[in-house]
């Protein structure tokens, strides 16, 4: 049944760190591969060889420049899959009962057997997070890998989603954000995570952690203009460590003087 | 959104279709025998074939009876049942008025008031989208019964009914125009709110996630056509409100009746085309094509 749970045992989701996001499209690459030799219909790819490649996927990491009213613009890597949201859109408007959100875990998952393919639940969906699957006609989405986190065959480490257990700058992080005790609401509330477009009302249970500001990018060092007039940002971190040599080295560098 | 022409066919030639049921149902004309069958064969072959029609976007068209499942919360589920009844109701009413002579009134009421219900849940299916801001009003379902129930006026042969009732959907489709062009910037919804990056600074797309083009920007992010949106709306409204009422003002002729309805469904299939390729899906902030 399409109607929403009024509430769910437990909110399994993501905090997405955007200050520690390096771009890297790793979680993009390991959420394909599980995804496409696991739980339901393969993430399938059209032309992947030839002149106009499109594919399924169910994470894309996009990249903007933030310009303040002063300073430096900054650079920010924006993950974005499903954010499982408490009011989801996308499960009420399914004609079919395909789409649901799960009671245990808050979990929106799609049950491809039922799926018409009629593509209202992705219209309906603020973040983009439904792709049709070209090959196989039905709705692909994030299922926080469901199949791995309970998964007793995989050792503990691995019982996580794989874009969470593959991010190689930590910027990634999986737990109930039901519990204000859990390690990822913790996160949040030390951080200030942010919801995603908030006005369309989807309570969406993946938080954001906003980038921390890029102080260094505006010291005075780094912003001053070099002769020819271009700013090296880099130059603080690439002055000598010193400038007069001491100790042994110091004694070395008297005695070569003096021959 | 893209505008996919199952779609247009289907929301322009069943709201036509459903229209003219609704005419019908009331008893207007009172037609019967062999007339009135070529006015339900009409009126059938529009509805039924606009909602095929809209089986041909569908991935797996042969599980559509699932649709008929959910109609506690969803608007396309809410359609297929309306749908059913009112051709249903309306086939038995039929039945009486082609085959035996008899007009079994009750049945004609509760066909035309399922029609209306039809329409207004397809409307429902796009009025209800908060992230097409263009769509989400009540001026949606208001917009496409108007067309509906003029549009039938004018396949009913209801002369003075069609005057009054295409200049009313005429100034309606004009409201939502004006209304839709500012719908976007004043939902609140922008990269700003998209992204959570809005109290930083002024937020810009520096790099999509992917080089090719995908299922999002294909769906949702249609902005071809868009330069032409203003002649567009100029064709619409002279085929499909204008020419139809200055033809039934002429003295009455069955070609010119044809021209009008012909008209009248050339301006429609325009309008709704706009309706489609000009409305924008807040997922395009994401791509920075707003």
């Amino acid at each position: 049944m399409t109607s929403l749970p009024e509430t769910t045992q437990r909110k399994m989701g993501l905090v997405i760190d955007l200050d520690t996001c390096v771009g890297c499209h790793a979680c993009v690459v390991s959420c394909k591969g599980w995804n496409t030799e696991n739980y339901g219909a393969p993430l399938s790819d059209q032309d992947p060889y030839g002149a106009d490649p499109s594919g399924t996927f169910l994470n894309r990491i996009h990249s903007y420049e933030v310009q303040p009213d002063q300073g430096a613009a900054q650079l920010i890597h924006f993950p974005k899959s499903c954010l499982h949201c408490e009011d989801a859109p996308c499960v009420t408007v399914c004609p079919t009962g395909a789409s649901y959100k799960r009671v245990e875990d808050g979990i929106v998952l799609v049950n491809e057997t039922d799926c018409i393919g009629c593509g209202l639940c992705a219209w309906a969906c603020p973040y983009g997070a439904r792709e049709m699957d070209a090959a196989e006609g039905v709705m692909k989405k994030c299922t926080l890998c469901v199949d791995r986190i309970y998964n007793e065959n995989l050792p503990e480490v691995d019982r996580v989603p794989a874009c969470v257990r593959t991010c190689p700058s930590g910027a990634r992080h999986f737990g109930d954000l039901g519990d204000p005790d859990s390690d990822v609401s913790k996160l949040v509330a030390e951080r200030g995570g942010m919801d995603l477009m908030p006005e369309q009302g989807t309570k969406p249970v993946n938080k954001y952690l906003p980038p921390r500001p890029k102080d260094q990018m505006d010291r005075p060092a780094a912003t001053a203009p070099k002769p020819d007039g271009q700013i090296d940002v880099l130059a603080p971190f690439l002055k000598p460590v010193a400038e007069e040599p001491k100790g042994f080295i110091g004694w070395l560098d008297k005695a070569l003087e003096k021959l | 959104m893209h505008p996919a022409p199952s779609v247009i066919i289907f929301t322009t030639l069943s709201g036509l279709g459903f229209g003219l049921l609704f005419w019908l149902g009331l008893g207007m004309p009172a037609v019967t025998g062999w007339v009135a069958f070529a006015f339900f064969a009409i009126a059938y072959a529009l509805a039924v074939g606009g909602l095929l029609a809209s089986t041909f976007h569908l991935g797996h068209p042969e599980r559509a009876i699932k649709a008929f499942t959910q109609w506690r919360t969803s608007w396309l589920s809410r359609e297929a049942w309306a749908a059913v009844a009112a051709l249903v109701i309306m086939g038995l009413y039929a039945l009486g008025l082609v085959f035996f002579d008899a007009r079994w009134s009750v049945l004609g009421w509760i066909g035309a008031g399922l029609s209306l219900v039809t329409v207004y849940s397809t409307a429902m299916i796009y009025g209800q989208l908060k992230t097409v801001p263009r769509w989400q009003s009540p001026l949606t379902p208001a917009l496409l019964l108007a067309i509906s129930v003029s549009g039938g006026a004018l396949l009913a042969g209801q002369v003075t009914a069609a005057l009054i009732l295409l200049p009313i959907a005429a100034v309606v489709q004009v409201i939502w125009w004006v209304r839709g062009d500012t719908a976007l910037q004043t939902s609140g919804t922008d990269m700003g709110s998209a992204t959570g990056l809005g109290g930083i600074g002024r937020v810009r797309a520096f790099e999509a996630p992917h080089t090719g083009n995908n299922y999002l920007l294909k769906e949702f992010v249609h902005v071809v056509g868009r330069k032409h949106a203003l002649k567009l709306r100029g064709i619409a409204l002279v085929l499909g409100y204008a020419a139809p009422v200055v033809l039934l003002l002429l003295p009455f002729g069955h070609l010119l009746a044809l021209l009008a309805v012909a008209a009248h469904l050339a301006g429609i299939a325009a309008s709704r085309w706009l309706f489609f390729a000009e409305a924008e899906h807040v997922v395009g902030l994401y791509y920075g094509k707003r």
